[in-house]
């Protein structure tokens, strides 16, 4: 009960606050209670099956054989699944960090790891529905085409700027870690 | 109609997942489950708060900062916000919608969302503990420039 009160702390502080306001600002409080309830509602609609859509991604995609394919010299294949390895992922971008160690472990070549890197933080499945429906399609979907330019570009930068020396360092240190 | 095509994909893979494997799907349904309630507390948090916003800041205030006119200003100052928050997407795109049916442009809502996404102040001694100083500053910078880039287009386009 406790840690509930502790989570939610906010939202209940904030709830409050909201009605001192109502009460002080009859008007002001009123339309805030409105956008908040058609704003939960309206949200509320459109995530349990992103959610559902996020637990069977998680549970029928199998990463380890993913990572297997991803390694040096896998050319352009390499990159497509690395690109889907970050796309069916769920999670913030910091999650990703560890996750990119193991495919370095797996000598998985830099830009590939950059590239799943990218992937994570922009074009997640999930994500990306959830994008459509709060943004609509023509926000979300040119945003998408857009990021996915830029996932290859930020990658091919790094992979170049990172020298071989540096490449080396990386892997190594992948090797102790975990 | 897209909640409607999300339901109607969602139900279709919950029963082909359950007829392959009940025990999986049933992880899956725990998994989905467990990732919403530890989103909710964030979430309702920002429902409150944009409520709050939206009845304070009416469409001319938030389009004389992040409105269509704003310019580069205005993204400017997406990106800056968006480069150091860190709030899950789940979070930001009702946030960001509430925002840009309320009087803030398309460019700037793009450089905030892309940023948010791509960019990470507060993670960043986490990057370069991994991947060293250079790659973390190169992919940061990248991701802000990258962002602009976003801004541009789809002011542009949109």
């Amino acid at each position: 009960m406790i840690n509930i009160i502790k989570r939610y702390k906010w939202f209940f502080l904030l709830l409050i606050a909201n009605v001192i306001i109502g009460i002080i600002f009859p008007k002001i409080g009123k339309v805030s209670f409105q956008i908040t309830k058609s704003n939960f509602l309206q949200i509320l609609s459109v995530v349990p099956p992103i959610f559902v859509l996020l637990g069977l991604l998680d549970v029928w995609i199998d990463r380890s054989t993913m990572i297997k394919f991803v390694g040096k010299g896998s050319g352009l294949k390499g990159a497509l699944i690395a690109l889907l390895l970050g796309s069916v992922a769920a999670g913030p971008l910091y999650a990703a960090f560890p996750i990119s160690m193991v495919m370095l472990k797996k000598r998985t070549s830099i830009f590939n790891v950059f590239i799943f890197i990218g992937a994570w933080s922009t074009t997640k499945i999930p994500m990306e529905t959830f994008e459509i429906a709060s943004l609509g399609y023509k926000f979300a979907l040119t945003r998408l085409a857009l990021s996915l330019i830029g996932i290859f570009i930020i990658a091919f930068i790094l992979d170049k700027a990172i020298n071989e020396d540096e490449k080396q360092k990386l892997y190594e240190k992948a090797n102790l870690s975990i | 109609m897209f909640t409607i095509i999300l339901y109607i994909v969602a139900g279709i893979c919950l029963i082909i997942s359950s007829l392959k494997d009940h025990l999986k799907t049933k992880k899956a349904l725990k998994k989905a489950f467990k990732s919403f309630e530890n989103i909710l507390p964030q979430f309702l948090t920002i429902v409150v708060i944009i409520g709050m916003i939206l009845s304070v800041l009416d469409e001319s205030t938030i389009s004389k900062y992040i409105g269509a006119n704003t310019g580069i200003l205005g993204i400017v100052i997406s990106i800056i916000i968006g480069s150091i928050t860190l709030i899950p997407g789940f979070v930001a795109f009702p946030l960001a919608a509430a925002l840009l049916n309320n009087g803030a442009g398309p460019a700037q809502i793009a450089a905030f969302v892309s940023s948010l996404m791509m960019v990470g102040i507060v993670t960043i001694p986490m990057e370069i503990n991994l991947f060293g100083k250079k790659a973390a500053i190169i992919r940061n910078t990248s991701a802000v420039i990258f962002s602009l880039v976003v801004a541009f287009v789809m002011g542009v386009l949109l």
